[in-house]
């Protein structure tokens, strides 16, 4: 495996190695401007396609440098950290980079009909040009080393989205309301994270986050510093969809346009989760007082909150997009509560929920988007026989939803069994009870839909089995890739399981808090 | 090619894969053809160990555990056993049955139940344990009927629960120890002791966590309950067995399963309902051996769950034919069937005779191994228990099951005889059960310790036999006399022969209160629920007070109260 990439890699020009790290984000931020100027939907989607396909090369470039060397620090026109701007990537960030690439190659390759069915012509390059500088800006968000530049990356992945979201409203005008929220919420989101970083520099003097790190020794009582972090917190909690900011969430990924669904459900939360960890026990002193203060009495019972009251909410939604949001807010909190334990395991266990959630629910996204082109399904009735009538979909479907709950054999399972594990490791059983009660509750609403799609019989008309439209390979395979993912990272799970361990060494150290 | 024929096999693979292929196959005769093949595999596969140990070998990196999913040892060998006959049995009574999903899901539930058996470690246990519950749901949830759909649901959620407790006592054990081995357990292993003896303690039907049984069971399929009535209980009894033999509490726990289905079977009109009180009350029994904990108390569990599942078995496959023909398996609708049913009626006596220890039948031979452990170790008080739920059994099952059905007021129906296939499986029941009263050193000599006991010892015969003609010559007085209460659905309810002494005013006026009680507290616990769930509807509703779109403004307040909190967090810290 690394074998064949290293052959791969060693065909490439140099200029690609050296800047490897510039491109992955400039690449796809020009590009968005180019894919407007295309004007053609299918053209603008085969460029968007081709420079996502740049940018996996330029991230595995990344991962085979990160493997080798440990870290790789990329400082603009050659200025020393502190005072240039740098990008940076580490274990812990290139699992979301990864992530990132991978799940929008998908979803573009998966996107394509879904497109040209929902968004009205003139309109779809625009929505590819929206989605690579959505794409941008969260890979943008990912790899840089400066907390400034984080917010303004934040910012552009955030109004890309509000503009993706809005394009579901030719298909669906809730769309319109749902984007309105979200751009209040986001934007009160980004201005706490920005005023943070505003004390930040205030009480350091830098913005270089390693070098805030620094500049943070021996600060501890300080009130500014204090401030800082509950505006950063608080910030970045509203962008992860922390209970009880989640509100825009589930509009947002119920009524946007199918393949924004897909993309915004396996990447956008998760980017900003990785920022709260990189802020939270990366750049603030893990162990402070005020750090563990947030951890204990904010961040785990807004994380238990959440498992508990959104998966009850799931179980109630009758729209099935409605169901996956709110299950995703309740995944969050199995992430954030891993965050919440302040151990190296919960670190890397909830890296590990983060990833393995990313491909789990980017795929049932996917099937439920397939369901909805093809029979027009949108509600949880509307399943009924579709496990006969689209067999494939629905065996990914399944696969995935199976992971989504944690059964054995599949990848939920591996990442909830490691956050049973630091729960009880941390001494904290009412963490492992919570996890334990929430899965019994996805149980649930997972099993009411595939009680549908076997057990029910299909809707007829004129006593035969009613007919879809043909499901395209192209909205398949993606999803099938996915499916197979689910039941590979049980298995295997060395590559996402390495990077997070030893994300979470270099963070907190063996023991932790 | 001789060394692969030599290797152990796990007679479970033989059975899941053939779950696997009937599911696939769309012929009925060859659906058929395989499960009554996979289980003659299966024995073959069992015969041919000859030693003890643990194979099947499998690593699981992600989870940094070694699992075995084939250990075959004393006490496993003769589960295994019993369940691969259970299979057979089920598969020739379920022969004429066309349907693909109830085929598929009964080998499936019996494969997954033999698996548990020979799980080597907690992971591959906890893997079966759940898929036990997931298939055999399926054999509730095929009646059809709205009753039998929510019984699933909470067959169900009972069941997963169970699996979740044994998986969060295996995690905390691993934790404790750091090996996922399932051996001995114990309550001396704290919380992680208590979580998994809990988890199985559901599937075991302990009292207050048994409701499920009593409540699914029944409303199963025809052969649906037979297959329920053989795997889940006893498979929790092996779980049991291996790691909590010697716990004392298990020792008042049975002896309370014992005597309290006693009282309901008596005034059940369903008599399907009545074998599962019925099978609660056996399985009573075994955990008291288990609790017991010694050589002859765990070899008495061990033997009395294979003669269980033959004579229950049986007693549900004729109440099965019964149901077949009639249409009903109700206490008060039938009656006088012995005149059309004659080969059933023969087959339920055996059954009948086997749950009631009569000398030369199966528990006659094993449930005195759990009696003579009790008093072995001088548990008397237990022993009593105990001896009373003997005639419990006799009044319940011994006589009422047969009794109403074959004979009493004849409700004048004419049908036909069961089915060949249902008569052929009833006959190796019946013959087993026979072949084991009177051959039990063949079944000793599969226990899982070296036994040294004799059964038919003249005091025991004499003992037994008092018991037994005490209580059938109480019956023939009240039919004589004509107090015999006639089979209706009240009267049934006055069923109080058995305690005809001074008891039973006071016996009446308990059981009248406790009726009461629990009538009160179930609906007090309705409305509680009922409360709960239509206040969770309205708030948790598509358009409910917690989904519904709030303004942007008051969203915003929001955000800055939670602002609020976090910076008084971090400015309290200190």
């Amino acid at each position: 495996m690394n074998a064949v990439l290293d052959a791969f890699i060693a065909l490439l020009p140099a200029w690609t190695l050296a800047h490897a790290a510039p491109l992955l984000v400039v690449s796809p931020l020009l590009s968005g401007p180019i894919a407007l100027m295309l004007t053609r939907g299918k053209l603008a989607w085969a460029w968007a396609l081709l420079i996502s396909l740049a940018t996996l090369v330029f991230a595995l470039v990344l991962y085979s440098q990160v493997m080798d060397h440990g870290s790789v620090t990329y400082a603009f026109g050659d200025w020393a950290p502190p005072l240039g701007i740098t990008y940076h990537v580490d274990t812990l960030n290139l699992l979301v980079l990864l992530l990132v690439v991978f799940m929008g190659v998908l979803s573009l390759i998966y996107g394509l009909p879904s497109v040209l069915r929902e968004i009205a012509p003139a309109n779809q390059a625009a929505f590819f040009a929206a989605f690579m500088l959505c794409f941008a800006g969260l890979l943008g968000v990912a790899i840089t080393g400066d907390a400034f530049n984080v917010f303004v990356f934040l910012e552009i992945s955030s109004i890309s989205t509000y503009v993706l979201v809005a394009m579901g409203g030719g298909a669906d005008r809730r769309a319109l309301t749902s984007s309105f929220n979200y751009l209040i919420l986001g934007t009160i989101g980004a201005t706490f994270f920005v005023i943070g970083i505003g004390f930040l520099y205030m009480a350091t003097g830098t913005l270089n986050m390693a070098d805030i790190t620094v500049q943070l020794q021996g600060k501890g009582d300080d009130r500014v510093v204090r401030a800082a972090f509950a505006f950063i917190f608080i910030g970045l909690g509203l962008k992860t969809a922390m209970f009880p900011l989640h509100t825009w969430l589930p509009g947002a990924y119920a009524h946007s346009p199918t393949m924004a669904g897909v993309f915004l459900a396996s990447t956008a939360t998760k980017v900003a989760f990785y920022t709260m960890i990189r802020f939270m026990v990366g750049v603030f002193l893990p162990g402070s007082v005020f750090d563990s203060a947030i951890l204990l009495l904010v961040l785990a019972p807004m994380a238990v909150a959440a498992m508990l009251i959104c998966s009850v909410q799931a179980l109630y939604q009758a729209n099935l997009r409605k169901i996956l949001a709110y299950s995703s807010v309740a995944q969050l909190g199995y992430m954030l509560l891993g965050l919440s334990m302040g151990t190296a395991a919960g670190v890397s266990a909830g890296l590990l929920h983060m990833f393995n959630h990313a491909i789990l629910k980017g795929g049932l996204f996917m099937a439920v988007g397939i369901f909805a082109l093809s029979y027009g399904v949108r509600r949880v009735e509307d399943l009924r026989g579709l496990g006969k009538t689209m067999p494939l979909t629905a065996a990914g479907f399944t696969v995935c939803g199976l992971s989504l709950i944690g059964v054995p054999v599949t990848a939920g399972f591996v990442s909830k069994f490691y956050l049973v594990s630091a729960a009880l490791e941390r001494g904290w059983w009412w963490a492992a009870a919570a996890i334990l009660i929430s899965s019994v509750l996805a149980i649930f609403y997972v099993g009411r839909m595939l009680e549908m799609m076997y057990l029910q019989k299909a809707p007829q008309v004129d006593g035969k089995i009613a007919k879809g439209e043909p499901v395209s390979a192209l909205a398949l395979a993606p999803l099938l890739l996915l499916a197979a993912a689910n039941i590979w990272f049980m298995f295997d799970a060395s590559l996402p399981k390495g990077l997070a361990d030893a994300a979470a060494a270099a963070l907190l150290g063996g023991g932790g808090l | 090619m001789t060394e692969l024929l030599s290797a152990p096999l796990n007679p479970a693979w033989a059975i899941l894969a053939a779950g696997l292929l009937i599911a696939l196959l769309p012929w009925h005769a060859a659906r058929k053809a395989v499960m009554l093949i996979a289980p003659i595999v299966a024995l073959g596969f069992w015969l041919k160990m000859n030693i003890f140990g643990s194979f099947g070998q499998m690593d699981l990196d992600t989870i940094g555990a070694g699992l075995t999913t084939f250990r075959f040892d004393g006490l496993s060998r003769i589960w295994g056993l019993i369940f691969i006959i259970a299979a057979f049995i089920n598969a020739l009574f379920a022969l004429h049955e066309r349907d693909r999903l109830t085929d598929t899901m009964s080998v499936l539930y019996g494969g997954a139940a033999l698996a548990a058996v020979f799980a080597g470690d907690l992971i591959t246990l906890f893997v079966f344990w759940e898929m036990t519950a997931f298939t055999s749901v399926f054999l509730i949830w095929r009646t059809g009927t709205a009753a039998a759909r929510n019984a699933g649901i909470r067959y169900l959620l009972m069941h997963i629960s169970s699996g979740v407790l044994l998986l969060a006592g295996a995690v905390l054990l691993h934790a404790q120890t750091g090996s996922w081995a399932f051996e001995h357990i114990g309550l001396e292993a704290g919380l992680a002791g208590w979580l998994i003896l809990i988890g199985i303690g559901i599937k075991a039907a302990f009292p207050l966590l048994h409701t499920w049984l009593e409540d699914a069971y029944p409303k199963a399929t025809i052969t649906g309950a037979v297959v329920l009535s053989a795997f889940t209980t006893k498979m929790a009894i092996y779980a049991l067995a291996r790691g909590y033999a010697g716990t004392e509490i298990l020792i008042y726990i049975g002896a309370i399963m014992t005597v309290f289905p006693v009282f309901f079977a008596v005034i059940e009109n369903d008599l399907r309902r009545v074998l599962s009180f019925s099978i609660n009350n056996q399985l009573g029994f075994m955990v008291v051996g288990i609790g017991i904990g010694t050589t002859l108390g765990v070899n008495g569990a061990a033997a009395h769950a294979f003669a269980d599942v033959l004579f229950k078995g049986l007693l549900f496959m004729s109440m099965g034919a019964v149901l077949y023909r009639t249409g009903t398996a109700k206490a008060s609708e039938l009656g006088g069937l012995f005149r059309s049913m004659p080969i059933t009626a023969f087959f339920c006596l055996i059954g009948a005779g086997s749950i009631s220890a009569f000398p030369f039948l199966s528990a006659f031979v094993t449930k005195s191994l759990i009696l003579a452990a009790a008093a072995d170790e001088g548990h008397w008080i237990i022993w009593l228990v105990l001896v009373f739920a003997s005639a419990g059994v006799l009044e319940h099952a011994g006589i009422k099951i047969p009794y109403f059905s074959f004979f009493a007021h004849d409700s004048g129906r004419r049908v036909k005889e069961a089915p060949w296939n249902m008569l052929v499986a009833m006959g190796i029941a019946a013959f087993l059960s026979i072949f084991i009263g009177v051959n039990h050193h063949w079944l000793y000599s599969l226990l899982p310790y070296a036994i040294n006991y004799e059964p038919y010892t003249f005091d025991h015969i004499v003992g037994q036999m008092q018991l037994l003609l005490a209580a059938i010559f109480a019956f023939a007085l009240l039919m004589r006399l004509g107090w015999y209460p006639s089979e209706k659905r009240m009267t049934i309810l006055d069923v109080d022969w058995f305690w005809r002494k001074p008891g039973k005013a006071l016996g009446r006026w308990f059981y009248a209160i406790i009726a009461r009680l629990w009538a009160f507290a179930m609906r007090g616990l309705d409305q509680f629920f009922g409360g709960c769930s239509a206040v969770l509807a309205t708030i948790m509703r598509p358009d409910g007070g917690l989904s519904r779109a709030l303004p942007a403004g008051a969203l915003a307040g929001f955000t800055a109260a939670l602002l609020t909190l976090a910076l008084l967090a971090v400015y309290m810290a200190s």
